[in-house]
């Protein structure tokens, strides 16, 4: 029961997963129109409307547990209140950088999912059911992508291993440790960063084995950590700007 | 109404009216994202999205308690994740609607393990499986795009999920 449960270390968890939805649902809506071709420009326009359902089904949590309603939590902080990691609130750049980033993110968050899906947090576990499996779509989407051009041309391998070395640290921030870790782990809310990256690992290594692209030698990496504490690359504040920009307008209007 | 005249069955049955607003001739019951009903002092409905982030579940959910209100029922409705959505939730007669409507119905969802049960979806015009999918991510949320190799037409399919 959420009582009996550590409500401050839930929040940390749901915080961070919310803020990383919605901002990588914002920056997938950025393909819309703008697609290398319709049917990219409709997956990530797709995904986008999920990652942001998703959000607000986190933000919703969120509010049971006593924060402010999902609007004014998504469109009234400043950056430094954001617990995204980094990675997410890069600029799209080229395609080949959006979809490496949409495989690294959605392979992590589809494994951190199957994992909350056990939580004793019931609230999020039967949220976690509902989006692992469509999640599932996602992750296709990204392996299928991967798996063709990381075997196709030289200029599609060049780009795709070049984005992918650019990332890899990035990527990491994603499993940046939390200050609740121990606790979340012992009331068996979430088993832990640790345990996610090393299943991440293993995911990501198998599928670039079919393709021509280099696995990245993890010991040389330095993991760009900060966002979970609310330390950001410049581009966040811009995004926040234009994203709330409308809602800014008139906070009280009905749509 | 007076609530004591109510039974689930009934409430079910007027439910009937209520249409998918994106497939309208598919009823949320036959759809299978009302999830229990309960007759008290208010009829209190619960209620799952297909997808978290289906843009039509409030418009959906006004249009319960509007079309209770026409029977002069007093209803509330929560949308929750209690018994999370699956596409296996759509009955047999909505599975024919949704293929009347031109929509290939969604396949077993507990088969689908990866992109392979996906590839050949069965064309909801002539029946044939020589098609092959073009996306898995179409117009709204729960549709996935196929080509039918003879037709030589494309054609939406409701996801397995």
């Amino acid at each position: 029961m959420a009582n009996e449960l550590n409500k401050e270390a839930i929040k940390e968890l749901l915080y961070k997963m919310a803020d990383d939805q919605l901002i990588l649902g914002h920056r997938n809506s950025e393909w819309t129109g703008f697609g290398p071709l319709l049917e990219e420009d409709i997956a990530f326009s797709s995904m986008a409307q999920d990652k942001i359902g998703h959000s607000l089904a986190l933000y919703t949590l969120l509010q049971d547990l006593g924060e402010q309603d999902p609007d004014t939590v998504a469109f009234t902080r400043n950056a430094n209140q954001f617990r995204n990691c980094i990675f997410v609130e890069l600029p799209n750049g080229e395609y080949d950088f959006s979809l490496i980033r949409h495989f690294l993110y959605d392979t992590a968050e589809a494994i951190r999912f199957e994992m909350l899906s056990s939580s004793t947090f019931t609230p999020l576990a039967q949220v976690a059911t509902k989006i692992r499996g469509e999640l599932r779509y996602h992750t296709m989407h990204a392996n299928t992508w991967i798996k063709q051009l990381g075997s196709a041309t030289e200029e599609s391998i060049n780009r795709l291993q070049k984005s992918l070395e650019f990332s890899i640290p990035y990527a990491l921030g994603i499993f940046e440790p939390s200050p609740f870790q121990d606790t979340l782990k012992s009331e068996g809310v979430f088993e832990g960063e640790e345990v996610l990256q090393q299943k991440w690992k293993n995911r990501i290594v198998e599928v670039l084995g079919e393709t021509n692209l280099t696995v990245p030698k993890w010991n040389t990496v330095v993991p760009q950590f900060g966002g979970r504490e609310g330390k950001h690359s410049e581009h966040l504040q811009l995004l926040l700007e234009e994203m709330s920009e409308v809602f800014r307008s008139d906070p009280s209007a009905e749509w | 109404m007076p609530a004591t005249t109510l039974s689930v069955d009934k409430i079910y049955k007027l439910l009937e009216e209520v249409k998918d607003p994106e497939i309208p001739v598919l009823s949320l019951v036959d759809l299978g994202v009302i999830t229990h009903i309960d007759i008290g002092d208010k009829v209190k409905i619960e209620m799952t999205p297909t997808f978290v982030g289906c843009p039509a579940i409030d418009y959906m959910k006004n249009d319960i308690i509007t079309t209770l209100g026409k029977h002069d029922i007093d209803a509330e409705v929560e949308v929750n994740f209690r018994k999370p959505w699956s596409s296996d939730n759509i009955s047999e007669k909505g599975k024919a609607a949704i293929k009347k409507f031109g929509l290939a119905p969604p396949p077993n969802s507990k088969l689908f393990t990866d992109l392979e049960i996906l590839e050949n979806a069965q064309c909801p015009r002539c029946n044939t499986t020589n098609t092959e999918i073009r996306n898995p991510f179409g117009p709204t949320l729960c549709r996935a795009i196929y080509y039918c190799n003879t037709c030589k037409e494309a054609f939406e399919q409701f996801k397995p999920i």
